[in-house]
């Protein structure tokens, strides 16, 4: 191709721009100062702050699962007492979920990358964006203020009626939860709108990144799912407040109509956590296999598809609970069939890396231990999906383990590898790979010394939830807690390396380490605000990569001119809407 | 697959056991095989297919039809083998017998009572005969709790407000536990109990002499039985350790402060009406969170304990 020519499909002027590898103003070093930061509405800062305060979040979230584990070393009281106990857990997974799991990939990455990877110059309503990271923080606060104020020990499920008696300050711990609940429908419909209007001319559905595909779909949960989670937790609060019987009992209300509710939020919550999770496996497969990916529009319209399914299987986790058995059958059986779809995803992971030229490199890795981990989690998922298996495994240990290989192994695993991914181009810095991949090494080790043996206590009879244990358990605790040291070892590994890279002595980053075809690799590093400084124009699939890059460096001729006159402008982003 | 599943699982003490067993054992069977399968296939193609330059030339291939119908078609057929057996045992771990022997369950913080047809009770010990469907009906006095018998692989949730039941038929004679498995607060993993199962003549003789104190008994032992099986020492210690009730240690004839400031000295009366009605009068610094023993503990019962706390000096 010449440097200028006529797009065929799209029929507009296009120019191949060649820029260096580094721009000379970034994105961080246009605006300064904390000020500067905490205004911004620049859709990667915004991501680049979610990804501190997730980092944050999970910190404290991880030093409560080490007091845990502590705690379970003996039988009887180690060094918390009960209440102490029961509020940890009760934090360790409200923490989890609600600030962790729940924003990381699409707050923090999605903020980031969504964007760029669609050619836009921010999200479409950059001003909402902000908002949702400002209502994101509120909720963690009340949610961290009802830890000073009494501390709530119903576990992070608040069911009732225990909920609605307890003398612990619920309120302000589910008014947290029940704020950052519209961060997150904020930031699904800033997401959605995102994809649908600011596709640059040529970036068909057909070439959407895997990882948009799944974040879409996210984000139709969270937009569907999450106020049923907000109507639940107001019952609640309206509830313990004004005595209005709804769940509980002496009140005329009804305990399991609350799990209903609570289900229906939180099994579509399932899918918010791990979806994401899938489409940065597909990118880091995609990309280190040099490969299409295999199966492109199964993968894409699977995740469609269990974003639907998943709102008619939240009876799954109430097989025991008193709802009808014919209401159990009908969850089991709609169960087993959202499990297929995505076990078909493994399998179309592991064909991706047929005949391709596979790296290891550290990314890589996080993705072949997210194969391994989430294979067992679905495994044992379908275990417990299983009516008359359930009846025994239910609020066992068994269950524990299987949501941490799900949620730990699977969704925290990818999103350590789009971390490690994307990094280079976040912070325009590269990690030392030696010291990722024993950290990677450790976690892995040490994830399955902790968990795996949770499967044996729970098959075994041990309860979740328990701060007391019977004698015989106590061997298989000690292993398991043995393992959580060596987990907070590697993820201690893994602080250092990071913050290590953005010191003095880190190692700059070329803008396209791993050699990608979607935009995000196109653009310098770290990305100049707006992140382009011309339109893109998109000619071939993000997996192309039997096509040279130089066709993937095209825009519309002469956008590159205005570029700096309309600085964060919205109205901007007109031309580059795909009609 | 049985030598896996000892690995995994308590003994099988119950009829249903072995077929739940053998599922459990079938899904981790085949789980184990398809997972080493997929991770063999995964460490062959990464030696295989390892990156020699960055010139490598990759297939384009995306599809492969027929591979893609076997490898969707296979997992239909084996999860709905699974779900059909887990849901074929499921209708039989809800269907009790109609001659099964019912007993009524009474769960509260944090403890298990159990009633008999002939009135009597035994807190937090379920006496059962072998080789006979038992029915547990089961409520809940405050709070959600589930009724988990690991041995025998039954579980229920356990409702205020509301009766639910489960079944099952002990193989032969011996003790297993019973856990609470839905949390209900502080001494929630303390809410434990005991199954022992009889022969059916041991049983039914159980049945008669189980109705309260033995004659020979001196009434403060009988009371001491009493501490230890209906839950009091879950919450009250007797060496004067603070735990979510007020120590016995002691208690009787000293004065109690409550939380509204009145006191009492403890007495007879005081001691009676705190086990019928226990958050009348709340020593202060404790929290109002015991349940009341009306209907679970007679009136020779509570003398009993009373005695009992007498000689705790």
């Amino acid at each position: 191709m010449d440097n200028t020519t006529t797009s065929p499909n799209i029929g507009l002027k296009i120019k191949r721009f060649t820029s260096p590898d580094h721009p000379e103003v970034n994105f961080a070093q246009a605006e300064k100062g904390i000020k500067a930061w905490l205004t911004t509405i620049d859709h990667k800062k915004i991501g680049l702050m979610y990804l501190g305060s997730i980092a944050f979040f999970f910190f404290i979230g991880g030093l409560l699962a080490l007091l845990l584990r502590l705690e379970l070393w003996t039988p009887a009281k180690t060094f918390l007492d009960a209440d102490a106990y029961n509020q940890v857990f009760t934090l360790h997974g409200a923490i989890m979920i609600f600030l962790v799991l729940v924003p990381s990939v699409p707050a923090a990455l999605g903020n980031f990358f969504l964007p760029i990877m669609v050619g836009a110059k921010d999200v479409a309503f950059p001003r909402l964006n902000l908002l949702s990271f400002y209502i994101y923080l509120t909720g963690a606060f009340f949610s961290l203020y009802s830890i000073v104020t009494g501390a709530v020990d119903t576990g992070w499920t608040f069911y009732t009626p225990y909920s609605a008696q307890t003398s612990a300050s619920v309120v302000s711990m589910t008014f947290g939860v029940f704020v950052l609940g519209f961060s997150s429908i904020l930031t699904g419909l800033n997401f959605i709108v995102t994809i649908h209007k600011l596709r640059v001319p040529g970036l068909t559905w057909g070439k959407l990144p895997l990882f948009l595909w799944s974040i879409y779909a996210t984000s139709v949960i969270q937009i569907l799912a999450t106020p049923v989670l907000a109507i639940t937790l107001l019952l609640l609060i309206m509830e313990r407040t004004l005595k209005i019987g709804i769940f509980d009992p002496t009140l005329g209300g009804d305990p399991v109509l609350y799990q209903h509710f609570f289900w229906f939020y939180s099994h579509p919550a399932v899918y918010i956590m791990i979806l994401p999770g899938f489409g940065v496996i597909s990118e880091i497969i995609g990309i280190f296999s040099k490969r299409r990916v295999f199966g492109y529009w199964f993968i894409a319209l699977s995740s469609m598809a269990i974003a639907l399914m998943g709102f008619l299987v939240w009876g799954h986790h109430m097989f025991v609970s008193g709802q009808s058995t014919l209401s159990s059958v009908v969850f089991s059986l709609i169960t087993f069939f959202v499990g297929i779809p995505t076990g078909i995803k493994i399998f179309n992971w592991v064909a991706t890396m047929y005949k391709g030229s596979i790296s290891l490199r550290t990314p890589m890795w996080y993705a072949l231990m997210f194969l391994f981990l989430f294979t067992i989690g679905g495994f044992t998922g379908v275990m417990l999906g299983t009516l008359s298996v359930d009846v025994h495994l239910h609020d066992t240990y068994y269950v524990v383990a299987h949501f941490h290989y799900v949620m730990m192994g699977g969704m925290l695993v990818a999103f350590l590898g789009g971390i490690h991914l994307w990094w280079p181009k976040m912070t325009g810095r590269m990690y030392n790979e030696k010291l990722a991949n024993l950290s990677a090494l450790l976690i892995f080790i040490g994830f399955n010394m902790t968990f795996f043996t949770q499967f044996i206590l729970g098959a075994k009879g041990m309860p979740r939830r328990y701060y007391n244990y019977i004698d015989q358990f106590q061997s298989l605790h000690q292993f398991s807690t043995v393992g959580s040291w060596v987990l907070g070892l590697g993820f201690s590994i893994m602080l250092f390396y990071l913050l290590h890279s953005l010191g003095k002595k880190g190692v700059i980053a070329p803008k396209n380490p791993w050699g990608g075809r979607s935009l995000e690799w196109i653009t310098q590093t770290p990305p100049v605000m707006e992140n382009f400084e011309y339109t893109p124009v998109v000619i071939h699939g993000p997996y192309d990569f039997h096509k040279p890059i130089a066709e993937f460096e095209y825009g519309i001729e002469g956008s590159d001119s205005h570029v700096h006159d309309h600085h964060s402008d919205q109205h901007d982003n007109k031309h580059s809407v795909n009609a | 697959m049985d030598k896996l599943g000892s690995i995994f699982l308590p003994p099988a003490k119950s009829t249903i056991a072995g077929e739940v067993d053998a599922l459990f054992n079938f899904i981790t069977g085949t789980s184990l095989l398809i997972l080493v399968a997929i991770m063999a296939v995964v460490i062959y193609l990464i030696i295989k297919y390892k990156r020699k330059s960055d010139d490598d030339v990759t297939s384009l291939n995306d599809h492969n039809t027929a591979l893609e119908i076997v490898w969707s078609i296979i997992p239909v057929f084996l999860v709905v083998y699974v779900f059909y057996r887990g849901f074929t045992d499921y209708i039989k771990i809800g269907s009790a017998p109609d001659d099964a022997y019912e007993i009524q369950v009474i769960g509260q913080k944090w403890n298990w009572t159990f009633k008999y047809a002939n009135g009597n009770t035994s807190p937090n010990e379920l006496h059962v005969p072998a080789g006979r469907p038992v029915k547990l009906v089961m409520q809940s006095r405050d709070v959600l709790h589930s009724f988990f018998i690991p041995d025998y692989r039954v579980k229920h949730d356990v409702i205020p407000g509301r009766y639910t039941s489960l079944w099952f038929e002990a193989l032969e004679p011996g003790e297993s536990t019973v856990f609470c498995t839905e949390y209900c607060g502080t001494s929630h993993s303390d809410m434990m109990a005991k199954v022992i199962v009889h022969t059916g003549e041991e049983f039914d003789q159980w049945l008669k002499e189980s109705g309260g104190r033995p004659s020979d008994m001196p009434l403060a032992e009988y009371g001491k039985q009493l501490y230890s099986k209906s839950g009091c020492q879950t919450c009250h210690s007797i060496d004067g350790t603070k735990l979510v009730g007020p120590s016995y240690k002691g208690a009787f004839g000293s004065t109690h402060t409550f939380a509204d400031g009145t006191s009492a000295v403890v007495d007879e009366n005081y001691l009676k009406n705190s086990i019928l009605n226990p958050n009348a009068q709340v020593v202060a610094g404790y929290a109002p969170v015991m349940p009341t023993y009306q209907g679970i503990l007679s009136n020779d019962d509570i003398d009993a304990i009373i005695e009992f706390i007498k000689e705790l000096k």
